[in-house]
């Protein structure tokens, strides 16, 4: 980053770690990923949301060249992914969805085979092995064998092995989940502390609440890039008021308010339903109204900001038709 | 294609070493299978048969026919069990299975002989065991034959006008031991293949590793030697092992080349565990694998490449079946150096049909796993 010919006072950008141009992969006559295209800046955290089955998988996995994209390109790390994946493989990290190190290899074993799959040896190999057992917290537990650890520590130790190498990108296939919330927030730690180190990480979840952590994140839907943002430009661009109204029977207040003139969309929330109106003053009046004729106890609503996973919702239910507003293609 | 690196396959290798070493199952296979099917074979399953329990019935008291009885107790294949003093007992022995047979002298045998006149003795056998059976009659054939020679000639020293002096080469004394200990290197180095080289990718796919170290720079080729490495070092010291036991408690010779024998073994390792590297790729769980593994590799081993049964007593399609059962040659290439001491001169179609095998299998290997990664 620091070259002599350029001018502190203006540094260039640096390159993008990560150019999709229209990346499709169809299985048959399914397409699991249709023309999506975004760009990763380097040092960033970059979220992929959505369902299962939206195509989060199978776009990370064109973009550590696991599989072939059936059309469009995509540079990862300045290599394009389709030419060379023998040199991409030398500068990405990957850790995919299913806990994938050797159970029947100790922590030590572990470490060593990815050093050696890696080309890390001899001091860096030492150095990085007693960083990555100081970030699992593994110290002392070397020689266990890695099926006996606990799965948050398994996870971390999984990070560990796919990092050895000082990748520049990192990819993260849903590392979080079946991992309890107080390791999924030391987890979070760890890619914090990564990205702050200048590692781009690409990291996909089903949990929308660990899109906050994000940077900026796409929506997938159905293999469709619905949304590209950061999670509050996100939410802001949410133009439908939300409210969050209080009854005695939830779900039968749901049923009212679904059908209830004005209004978008209700969900469960808790005791609550959320419910999304077409304009705030006319829901005000008509939920009371809907409740009241549906015979169900009215016990006060009041305003509530989008969610993530109102964000979303809404944007899948208008479809591609309706461009996301303030969702740019370009963040 | 990427430049391979060494340091990979050494990782590679290595994992898979320590992985084997802690799966019990790998090393009951590894280790503990050629040992048993040794002694297995070695032991219980002969084909010779000594030590016919035989029940005899002489109901002539007179010299020549303790004469005969003395010839079959003596010739090492009988062992007379049982004195019967009626003929009419000998059903019931022979149901209850105390006896295999009956040698029935009569009374007038002496007698006939004496007057030249041609005695029969009467050998009543247990024919449930079709095998035993036919074996105790050449035996006693040839022991009738014998006395009978001997009472014709009567001390003197005729020139018989022919007369069929048989010598059998290579393994003069009929052991099938001799015949079991090379042929059972090609068995258990088909076990190791299908059991354990059938197990090792399938349970990377199975278990998701195989994603992982595919989104490393490892190249498939050092995935795959990596993976043979361990295998291959198994395969010959359980080479080493039965040849040295087949040695040392079967004394079973060792004529030939053990440097030609070395080669021929890394090829058919080679070849069988790349055989068992395509099933294992190919097939998507561990239990498809190792069971096709079975069948198409172990018991074709077992049945159909002259280890047992001569293929050239076999059904014109299996004799045809045999020529792509690779342990068919690797029988062939063990059973000529160790017993009969001969090399490449005599051996070199089998080497040629080893190494072939040996390229394809592992050419099938690579091309299987390549297609999975891709896919």
């Amino acid at each position: 980053m620091s070259e002599p010919t350029t001018s502190p006072a203006t540094p260039p950008p640096p390159p993008p770690a990560v150019v999709v141009r229209d990346l499709t992969r169809r299985f048959g006559e399914f397409t699991a990923v249709d023309r999506v295209s975004f760009t990763v800046a380097t040092g960033e955290i970059f979220g992929f949301l959505g369902p299962n089955g939206a195509g989060k998988t199978t776009t990370i996995k064109m973009l550590t060249a696991l599989l072939h994209p059936t059309s469009g390109q995509a540079t990862v790390a300045g290599v394009d992914v389709a030419r060379d994946p023998a040199l991409l493989r030398r500068r990405i990290g990957y850790m995919s969805q299913r806990f994938s190190l050797y159970p029947d290899l100790s922590v030590d074993e572990n470490i060593a085979l990815f050093g050696g799959l890696y080309g890390v040896a001899g001091a860096r190999l030492a150095a990085r092995r007693a960083w990555a057992l100081a970030m699992a917290g593994l110290e002392g537990q070397e020689q266990r064998l890695t099926g006996a650890l606990p799965l948050g520590w398994k996870q971390r130790l999984a990070l560990g092995c796919a990092v050895l190498h000082q990748p520049p990108v990192l990819f993260l296939d849903e590392p979080t989940s079946g991992v309890d919330p107080i390791a999924r927030r030391g987890f979070w730690d760890l890619i914090n502390a990564m990205a702050a180190g200048g590692t781009t990480v690409l990291v996909s979840t089903h949990y929308m609440e660990e899109a906050e952590y994000c940077n900026r994140v796409v929506l997938m839907d159905r293999g469709k890039l619905v949304a590209l943002g950061a999670p509050a430009q996100l939410r802001a661009a949410f133009d439908e008021p939300i409210f969050a109204v209080r009854t005695d029977d939830a779900p039968r207040a749901l049923e009212a308010l679904q059908h209830a003139p004005g209004i978008v969309e209700a969900a469960m929330f808790g005791r609550e339903v959320h419910v999304v109106a077409r304009d705030a003053a006319q829901a005000e009046a008509g939920i009371p109204a809907a409740l009241a004729a549906a015979g169900r106890r009215f016990g006060g609503l009041r305003r509530v900001p989008p969610s993530l996973e109102d964000v979303f919702v809404s944007l899948v239910r208008r479809g591609a038709t309706a461009a996301p507003a303030g969702a740019g293609k370009e963040g | 294609m990427a430049a391979l690196s060494l340091r990979r396959l050494r990782a590679i290798a290595r994992k898979e070493w320590v992985q084997l070493r802690r799966d019990p199952r790998s090393m009951g296979l590894a280790f503990a299978l050629p040992l048993v099917l040794l002694l297995f074979f070695g032991y219980a399953i002969t084909w010779d048969i000594t030590d016919i329990r035989l029940a005899v019935v002489n109901q002539d008291p007179g010299q020549k026919s303790r004469e005969l009885l003395q010839a079959f107790a003596g010739s090492g294949y009988f062992q007379v069990t049982e004195r019967l003093a009626s003929p009419a007992r000998i059903d019931r022995e022979l149901l209850h299975a105390h006896i295999t047979g009956a040698l029935v002298i009569p009374p007038t045998f002496d007698r006939d002989l004496a007057a030249g006149r041609g005695a029969e003795v009467q050998l009543l056998l247990d024919g449930a065991d079709a095998n035993t059976a036919t074996i105790a009659m050449s035996y006693a054939d040839a022991i009738v034959a014998r006395f009978s020679r001997d009472v014709v000639l009567q001390g003197r020293r005729i020139q018989l006008p022919a007369s069929a002096e048989t010598r059998i080469w290579y393994n003069p004394t009929l052991e099938s031991r001799h015949m079991v200990v090379p042929g059972l290197v090609a068995v258990i180095m088909s076990i190791i293949a299908a059991m354990l080289a059938s197990l090792t990718i399938a349970r990377e796919w199975e278990r998701g590793t195989m994603e992982q170290l595919a989104s490393t720079p490892v190249h498939r080729l050092e995935i795959i030697f990596g993976k043979l490495l361990p295998y291959l070092l198994i395969g010959f010291f359980d080479t080493v092992v039965t040849i040295a036991a087949g040695l040392l408690l079967f004394g079973v010779p060792i004529r030939g080349s053990i440097l030609f024998l070395g080669g021929m073994t890394l090829l058919f390792l080679l070849g069988a565990l790349g055989l068992g590297m395509f099933i294992s790729a190919a097939m998507k769980t561990q239990l498809l694998a190792s069971q096709i593994a079975l069948i198409g590799t172990f018991l074709p081993a077992i049945l159909v490449s002259g280890f047992i049964f001569d293929i050239g007593s076999m059904p014109v399609p299996l004799q045809v079946l045999s020529f792509l059962v690779p342990a068919r040659y690797f029988i062939a290439v063990t059973r000529g150096v160790l017993l009969k001491g001969v090399g490449p001169e005599a051996l070199w179609p089998e080497a040629l049909f080893m190494t072939l095998f040996a390229i394809l299998g592992l050419a099938l290997a690579t091309r299987a796993f390549h297609k999975r990664i891709e896919e």
